[in-house]
């Protein structure tokens, strides 16, 4: 089984989707468990294939037996295999945690829920894997659309809210679509490696720098990155904590890997004048993002902006283009998302049922504790992973030459402190003497995630030299 | 609510129509292929001959033969299909989604076309399921 092991976790999550309606029929309480049983074995095949790649190589797979440039590829290297294996682990645990959560809001309608956060999932681990630039739309597509209803099931406000991203996000699909047309048009071809290979002989032609600048928008776009973010906040606010713990890690990650993808390695953008400006966009991504969450009282929101802000380290990264800012970039997809879930998952959490925000780390130390975790990463204290993503992007700032970007990582990280203060000041530092109460831990399944995803930081921070040396080093565009 | 035609000429009308229009769907599947017409149209048609039936008869007509999770579950099924039909190739050694490795007592070729039919017959499954869950969800809104 080892050939299939490209298109494996892809095909486990979508049949486990579609089982959903229709164990719904009569068995509607196997939904939660059914869900991330397929998510998580989902996540093991992607790591083995991860294991598989940095092993022997990239993966090819043709889908039906139709060899590429007439079929549609899918293809596994080792940026595409730690992309899948990352959505897909951190997905497992949004879900194990959220499921309690879910079963309160939707009494019957769970199944329906699980089937659209599988196909959400179906689509982020097709973008991870596609090896054709149309049917990375295609599963951008899918993403996109079952997360627009997640974020609907909050009602309410919420409608409002997807109604916007549904809008902004259907706008960045159709620039990322309008970008491919044009590439087509030029090269005639959508298949990723042939794209690549006639790069060469198109860079001076309108055409290519037309659809080079849309895809980056779209996806930009997508990624909810600074000044295109108007979706992000508002829909992370109002979606019900179950949503966006799921969304919140991963979906913009998926973005920022088809962003990594085309820019770097279909179109070989890094040395061109738009990279610059990607870099730049990425900085005032940083510092408005958190400027932004500094001034937030409510914790979702203030998470929201915060995502806007370690988004833009990521697309720094990518602006920057050199060895250590990408291997920053790359690593900051993983430490964000671990600290994201963590964070969401944890607020989720002590927003239940909570009077007033005094004592939640009386009421529930280990949920506080691993929030503390997830923000000490956020900031970039040494032994979490969030410290050495950037350490390699300070690295990368340095060898560029450009001292402003430096500058800017560093105000991120005060910034980071400042409103990483604010979550951890009404966790830890309420007045415990005025209220003493109960202890009322999160149930297991939520204490479970939340332990696991706080371990798996730490380990991402003690193990990072290793996973940039076998992984993301030799990921690097060119080599 | 839809309630049933007061016209005789409206309703013996509709149940007329509504087993030729199933037929007809049926048609347009099978013949996908080599005329215009496929899974998503006979899907369409197959749709179309319930909604009929529910605004000539009334939604209780439509009521008594299916029901919104019947038809959810009909509409993933239907891709389920989809699916299932690309495993086979997988299991067998092949590519996903390679229908010339069905098992079947035929050429490669014929293989092929017949992999496509019961595809389609997924995607008229999961079309006409789709719509009906849709009709029923907008005539449930109109009722509140």
């Amino acid at each position: 089984m080892i050939e299939h092991l490209p298109v494996l976790p892809l095909v486990v999550v979508l049949i486990a989707a579609l089982l959903q309606p229709i164990i719904g029929l009569r068995t509607p309480r196997l939904a939660w468990p059914l869900a991330v049983a397929a998510v998580g074995v989902a996540a093991g095949l992607a790591a083995v294939s991860l294991g598989v790649v940095v092993g022997t190589g990239t993966m090819r797979y043709a889908v039906g037996g139709w060899e590429p440039p007439w079929g549609i590829e899918v293809v596994l290297d080792r940026l595409s295999a730690f992309a899948e294996t990352v959505i897909l682990a951190v997905a497992t645990f949004a879900l194990l945690a959220g499921g309690r959560s879910v079963r309160d809001r939707h009494v019957r309608g769970e199944p329906v829920y699980y089937a659209l956060a599988l196909l959400h999932l179906t689509g982020l681990t097709g973008i991870a894997v596609s090896g054709d630039l149309f049917n990375v739309f295609v599963f951008l597509e899918v993403a996109s659309i079952s997360s627009y209803a997640l974020v609907a099931t909050g009602g309410g406000p919420a409608l409002a809210a997807a109604f916007r991203y549904l809008v902004l996000g259907t706008i960045g699909a159709s620039f990322y679509l309008l970008g491919v047309g044009l590439l087509y048009a030029v090269t005639g071809t959508l298949n990723m490696a042939d794209v690549a290979a006639r790069v060469p002989l198109i860079a001076g032609s309108p055409l290519f720098a037309g659809g080079l600048v849309f895809i980056v928008a779209g996806l930009v776009l997508k990624m909810g990155v600074f000044p295109l973010h108007a979706w992000l906040p508002d829909a992370y606010t109002h979606a019900p904590s179950h949503v966006v713990a799921l969304l919140a890690p991963v979906a913009t990650k998926a973005a920022a890997y088809t962003l990594a993808r085309t820019f770097l390695y279909v179109l070989g953008a890094g040395e061109l004048p738009i990279a610059t400006l990607l870099a730049w966009t990425g900085a005032a991504s940083v510092l408005a993002g958190g400027v932004m969450a500094v001034r937030q009282v409510e914790p979702r929101r203030l998470l929201a902006y915060s995502s806007i802000s370690q988004l833009g380290y990521i697309v720094l990264g990518l602006g920057l283009a050199n060895a250590a800012a990408l291997a920053g970039a790359y690593l900051h997809i993983l430490n964000h998302a671990l600290m994201k879930a963590i964070l969401f998952i944890a607020v989720g959490a002590a927003s239940r049922g909570v009077v007033g925000r005094a004592a939640i780390s009386w009421r529930m130390p280990i949920t506080a504790t691993c929030a503390v975790i997830a923000s000490l990463s956020m900031i970039g204290v040494p032994p979490f992973g969030g410290f050495f993503s950037k350490w390699y992007l300070l690295e990368g700032a340095l060898a560029s030459g450009q001292p402003l970007f430096v500058a800017v990582i560093l105000a991120g990280t005060l910034l980071a402190v400042g409103y990483t203060y604010r979550l951890t000041e009404a966790v830890w530092f309420a007045d415990t003497a005025e209220v003493p109460g109960a202890r009322r831990e999160a149930p297991v399944s939520v204490l479970t995630s939340l332990v696991v995803l706080s371990a798996a930081s730490v380990i991402a921070g003690l193990a990072s030299a290793g996973i940039v040396d076998a992984v993301l080093a030799p990921a690097a565009p060119g080599r | 609510m839809i309630e049933r035609h007061d016209s005789t000429i409206v309703t013996t009308f509709v149940r007329l129509l509504v087993p030729l229009a199933q037929l007809f769907a049926l048609y347009v599947l099978v013949h996908g292929h080599e005329s215009p017409g496929g899974g998503f149209q006979a899907g369409v048609i197959l749709a179309a001959s319930y909604i009929v039936l529910a605004l000539g008869l009334g939604r209780e007509a439509l009521d008594r033969r299916v029901n919104e999770r019947l038809c959810l579950a009909l509409a993933s099924g239907g891709v389920l299909i989809y699916v299932l039909t690309g495993i086979v190739g997988m299991m067998l050694g092949r590519a996903l989604l390679d229908y010339a490795a069905l098992p079947l007592p035929v050429t490669p070729a014929r293989a092929r076309f017949f992999g496509i039919l019961f595809v389609e017959t997924g995607i008229t499954l999961a079309v006409a399921g789709t719509l009906i869950v849709l009709f029923c969800r907008l005539g449930d809104t109109e009722r509140e």
